[in-house]
């Protein structure tokens, strides 16, 4: 028994399952020569014209293209771009009707040909000597997918990495009527064969099997001379069936394998290119010709000129049509693709695009009407004519019925809607139809159950973690209670060194001014964070699943569903350097000078403050109102700084304040409802805070501020965004954060000697801005808690304003180190 | 200017239901004509009562589920289903018993189950059988062939006797089935049953002139006649070849098999194939689409099925032909049939027939 192989080599053929024999009327066309169109008045260009995503637009209106220039950009393996047919005009990137089933709108470039084909640069490329990746990016930007009708990108197919037994060149042409593979054969036999030879070079395969049906024998005869040098091609010539074009029925006829159900060609070794495109890939590496026209077999007997045309893609099939002399009938059809499997137009402005093979008109008599359906008889004619060896009429039954487990029993999947039971169907039922329809349901069936299942693993994970953290809550309070009473043991004796060291320094600056900015700003922001809590409250109602959660769980949360969320183990290495940095800079800078550590720290906060809102921004439910408590907070902030600028004595407190202003001003920004007046009083606050730089550079009291500042800030940015990842262990650090803010405040009352003025505040306030974050939970208990840390702040502040001591910055600063330090 | 939109195909062959029905009752032609010849125009009269019955029944049925009448009238598989009826039953039947019986087809069995392409039994056996049951003397008044019968029937006599159950010229039916020699004549496969119950051995049972009938004159050339109707079906692809193929192959082993284990006992299997409705069976009835298994396989299994019965009853049982008992039984395995035999999906490996 020979091998497979020997069996091929000797010319073997098979046949598949069924099959039928609609008149080809292919004669009208098949012996003409093809013609070149002239220019059409516009073209229109889809930006999608192959399986896959559109490619990024490189062009603009009103922008003169070149001929061949390409007007999308391949910027991901699954797109291909598209190139402008002929020199000219971009008059307009608009949508049109798509040359698709469905007619839906897609976006166009509308091109106006100035009639001098002016071509951009070329560059042709020696094959022989071409690297396998220039030629299959040469493939890929010169706009290649597969032309035989489903647009598969070529660079793809060309460019497996298994081995490649078999490749197919399929110029079978088995639909009626289109004669357009036929003329190309007929035309450029030795064309092809060199597209054909680039095409192994990129896979080398064991053989070359070129299909061709049997009624194409000029074409046949045409290719085998072309091929004679070629030991390992072999013209094969098929009966004449339909759908022996179709890819898995021509694997069938020429290997007599099966691709097996839900695999591709490639897992049994086989590729298959339309000759079509062989030609492509020819014209685009060896003339640098990208994919800007097509041969299409216009015809039907409402022309009277019925022919293959050479057409530029984006000619609309209006003027193609009327090229060929075209008179309407009432009523008629025009089909793109061919009489089984094509697609009526819904109007004609629809443009030629790459996959385009045949326009057909067909008069009235030609390809009548179907009647109307009646009673499927169970005559298995259809069952007959299946190429899949499906059972047609059973699909039928249960599409009918919807039942779609039965659907996959009898493997709906695959059907490859070629139409040869509808054809035969006795009782005219649009068996195709109702599998399309059946097939659409089932796809929209398994959407639906799949969201059902994200939404219930959601629900269950959510349920599991507000269980954990209740208990982590309660394990918390119980810490926390045995540490209070440590702690006030321990602060009696280590605070009367640093308030004497406070006292004196509270000499040298107000602290006053300082409390009572830093205080308002946070006042302002937590009136904003109010805001986002009572928002987001409302958005947790609305959206019943998921999303009790904090600011930050949910939006690692929709970072993971999305996907797109970096990997946070890189993000946690990048955080923590730059944590490690901002510590040693804090260092360096505290025992310096303690009154930029005091600027800083509300600096800080505000910082973190405004973190949490830029973090919050995208979720909100309502940004108008944001947007509103943002200007509150805008105006208050200017307020003091224009106190401040007239007493021109705190410089450092005003750039902190400043920039915090700034700061927030400027990230708000993005969740404004217009953006436009944010901008202005994002500009206005810039300047003012410039102004108050240049005020306070001039005092020169205060250069390293902005470093610490800056240092810090830019921590507690790097901060947050790994800590999102980790929300649970944010929550943490935040505990313990308060913990420690709340001793100190126990240790400032107990002295009664200070201020503990801004960095208590700040700790508290920092405590809120951190506590919010995981507290979310209930935003009710948390302003009411964030209520609370402020009026024992004021009181203290009240204590400090008269004593103006401020020994526990330091402090203050270190435990919000460590809080940054904690919560990564 | 508006276009037409339509789903692809924009093909058809043009080959409707109606038309293929239309073909069935085509070739039923040679058959209906050599059993007037042979057994009067009893059966036109039966044709032409059974199908206007079939049409009003259906263009009722129709009317009261709310549908079109036309096009489902013109599908002709009312027509189909009377024609098979008219020339199974006894051609000088009475009159009620073609119209109870079309009656019955298209209303019962047909309509009540949803209409054409619904219906479990096939329509026009389920009603044989029914009237079998019902009215057993009636449905086995079969008149004597040509050659062999006692008196003359005109056309008019034909009309006459079917619906008065007299002759023209004062005949009564019983009469009428007299032969030549004064004895009562069945068909020759009723003849063979009751003489081998009667324990006669089939050489003696082969004396008897009724089987002058079978190869000399009646029925070899009614089922001739019906194969050549089948076999321009076959040509015209109404019809696929496995159904037929496989009750006359079953048959034809089965009777072979007995017969050369006792040819005294059984009949030869010629005989089994040209006698009675066998050939009209194989080829007219085994094959109606809606009936039938659909699957490739499972038509085989379905026609064999319908040959070992056919051969079972006329055997061993109690009724003079086997036919619509046969196909009746086989139509109730259809679902489990086609279950499993269906056909192995490209790229997918096989499964369903080996479980
Ligand atoms: S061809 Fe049409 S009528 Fe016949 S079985 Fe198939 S669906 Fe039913
Ligand atoms: S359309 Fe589907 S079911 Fe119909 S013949 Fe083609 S593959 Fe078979």
């Amino acid at each position: 028994m020979p091998s497979l192989f020997q069996q091929i080599q000797a010319g073997a053929l098979w046949d598949f399952h069924g099959g039928v024999h609609p008149p080809t009327r292919k004669a009208v066309t098949s012996e003409k020569p093809i013609i070149s169109m002239s220019l059409p008045e516009r073209l229109y260009i889809p930006l999608r014209q192959h399986i896959g995503v559109a490619g990024q637009l490189l062009v603009e209106v009103g922008e003169r293209v070149l001929k061949g220039q390409a007007l999308t950009a391949a910027d991901n393996s699954m797109t291909v771009p598209v190139h402008a047919p002929t020199s000219g005009m971009i008059i307009a990137i608009t949508d049109h009707t798509s040359p698709h089933p469905s007619a839906l709108p897609e976006s166009v470039i509308v091109i106006e040909p100035d009639g001098l084909e002016e071509w951009r640069e070329r560059e042709p490329l020696n094959f022989a000597t071409a690297d396998t990746q220039t030629l299959l990016e040469r493939i890929q930007d010169s706009g290649i997918a597969g032309m035989g009708g489903a647009g598969f990108p070529t660079h793809i197919k060309a460019g497996l990495h298994q081995p490649v037994d078999y490749l197919i060149i399929n110029a079978v042409e088995c639909e009626p009527y289109i004669t357009a593979d036929d003329a190309l054969m007929q035309e450029a036999p030795t064309t092809i064969v060199k597209g054909i030879d680039i095409l192994c070079k990129l896979l080398n395969p064991k053989a070359v099997l070129i299909g061709i049906e049997a009624d194409k024998p000029i074409a046949a005869a045409g290719m085998r001379a072309a091929c004679s040098q070629r030991e390992h091609y072999y013209v094969r010539e098929v009966p004449v069936k339909y759908p022996s074009g179709g890819e898995k029925q021509l694997i069938q006829l020429l290997t007599n394998k099966e691709v097996p159900a839900g695999r591709r060609p490639a897992d049994i070794g086989i590729v298959m290119q339309n000759i079509g495109t062989a030609f492509a890939i020819a014209q685009a590496v060896l003339d640098d010709h990208p994919l800007i026209s097509r041969i299409v077999t216009v015809t039907g007997e409402t022309l009277q000129r019925p022919q293959n045309v050479q057409a530029l893609i984006g000619t609309p099939v209006a003027a193609l049509l009327d090229f060929c002399g075209y008179q309407v009938e009432l009523e008629q059809k025009v089909i793109m693709g061919g009489p089984m499997m094509g697609f009526t137009l819904p109007d004609l402005a629809v443009p030629v695009v790459k996959t385009t093979n045949c326009i057909l008109a067909p008069s009235h008599t030609e390809l009548p009407n179907a009647g109307p359906e009646l009673d499927c008889i169970r005559c298995s004619a259809c069952a007959d004519a299946c190429p899949a060896t499906l059972l047609p009429q059973q699909l039928l039954w249960y599409s009918k019925a919807k039942d779609h487990d039965k659907l996959k029993e009898y493997n709906l999947a695959d059907c490859i809607e070629c139409g040869a039971c509808a054809y035969v169907c006795p009782s005219e039922i649009p068996l195709v139809q109702y599998y399309r329809i059946a097939k659409a349901e089932i796809r929209e069936q398994q959407r639906e159950a799949l969201k059902a299942e994200q939404a219930k693993a959601r629900f269950e994970a959510r349920n599991a973690r507000l269980e954990a953290e209740k208990q982590a809550r309660l394990a918390k309070n119980q810490q926390l209670a045995a540490a209070r009473q440590q702690s006030q043991q321990q602060n009696a004796g280590s605070n009367t060194v640093a308030a004497a060291l406070e006292r004196i320094k509270a000499k040298q600056q107000n602290a006053t001014e300082t409390a009572q900015r830093s205080h308002a700003d946070i006042v302002a922001e937590r009136e904003v964070k109010k805001q986002q809590a009572r928002a987001y409250q409302a958005q947790q109602a609305a959206a019943t699943h998921t999303d009790a959660e904090s600011g930050a769980q949910s939006q690692s949360a929709s970072q993971n569903l999305d996907a797109t969320a970096t990997d946070p183990r890189q993000a946690a290495v990048a955080a923590a350097i730059a944590r490690a940095k901002a510590r040693q800079q804090q260092h360096t800078t505290e025992p310096a000078q303690t009154a930029q550590s005091r600027a800083s720290a509300p600096a800080v906060t505000d910082s973190q403050a405004t973190q949490n809102h830029a973090d919050k921004a995208p979720s909100q439910d309502d940004p108008r109102k944001a947007a509103v408590a943002a200007a509150l907070a805008r105006a208050k902030a200017r307020k003091q700084q224009q106190g401040a600028e007239a007493e021109q004595n705190h410089a450092i407190e005003n750039n902190a304040a400043t920039a915090a202003s700034r700061e927030a001003t400027a990230d708000k920004a993005p969740s404004h409802d217009d953006p436009r007046k944010a901008a202005v009083a994002a500009a206005l606050a810039r300047a003012k805070a410039r102004k108050q730089q240049q005020g306070a550079e001039a005092e020169q009291n205060s250069a390293l501020d902005n470093n610490g500042e800056a240092a810090a800030s830019s921590e507690a940015a790097a901060d947050k965004a790994p800590s999102h990842d980790d929300p649970r262990k944010a929550a943490v650090a935040a505990a313990l954060a308060r913990a420690k803010a709340r001793k100190q405040q126990q240790g400032a009352e107990a002295e009664q000697n200070s201020a503990l003025d801004n960095n208590g505040e700040a700790a508290a306030s920092s405590e809120a801005a951190a506590d919010e974050a995981p507290s979310q939970d209930d935003p009710r208990k948390a302003a009411v808690a964030a209520a609370l840390a402020r009026a024992k702040a004021r009181k203290q502040q009240a204590a400090a304003d008269t004593r103006s001591a401020s020994e526990h910055d330091e402090n203050a600063q270190a435990e919000l180190a460590k809080t940054k330090g904690d919560s990564a | 200017m508006s276009f037409k939109i339509a789903s692809s195909p924009h093909h058809h062959n043009r080959r409707s239901t109606a038309s293929l029905m239309q073909l069935v009752a085509i070739a039923c032609i040679p058959g209906i004509a050599v059993q007037a010849v042979f057994f009067g125009y009893g059966v036109l009269v039966q044709l032409v009562l059974a199908i206007a019955t079939a049409w009003l029944a259906e263009a009722m049925i129709l009317s009261l589920r709310h549908k079109a009448i036309r096009p489902r009238l013109m599908d002709h598989s009312a027509l189909v289903t009377a024609v098979l009826l008219a020339v199974a039953i006894p051609p000088f039947a009475p009159w009620w018993l073609i119209v109870i019986g079309t009656a019955f087809a298209i209303i019962m069995v047909k309509q009540l189950y949803g209409g054409l392409g619904h219906n479990l039994f096939n329509p026009a056996m389920a009603a044989y059988v029914m009237l079998l049951i019902s009215f057993p003397v009636q449905m086995t008044q079969w008149l004597p062939p040509l050659p062999l019968q006692s008196v003359t029937i005109s056309p008019l006599d034909a009309i006459c006797t079917i619906f008065t159950q007299f002759s023209c010229g004062g005949f009564s039916l019983s009469q009428m089935q007299l032969s030549v020699d004064g004895i009562t004549l069945a068909t020759p496969l009723d003849t063979l049953r009751t003489d081998l119950a009667q324990g006669l051995t089939l050489t003696e049972s082969w004396q008897s002139p009724v089987y002058l009938s079978f190869a000399g004159s009646g029925w070899l050339w009614v089922n001739l006649a019906y194969l050549a109707g089948g076999l321009f079906l076959l040509q015209q692809k109404v019809i696929t070849w496995r159904i037929p193929v496989a009750v006359l192959a079953s048959l034809f082993v089965l009777t072979m098999l007995s017969w050369l284990a006792s040819p005294d006992a059984f009949a030869s299997p010629l005989f089994h194939l040209f006698s009675g409705g066998t050939m009209l069976a194989a080829f007219f009835i085994a094959t109606d689409p809606v009936s039938a298994s659909t699957t490739d396989r499972g038509r085989l299994w379905y026609g064999a099925l319908i040959g070992l019965l056919i051969y079972l009853i006329r055997s061993f049982g109690g009724y003079p032909d086997a036919v619509a008992f046969a196909v009746l039984l086989a139509n109730m395995c259809v679902p489990l049939i086609d279950y499993y035999t269906r056909p192995r999906t490209y790229g997918h490996k096989a499964k369903g027939a080996t479980k």
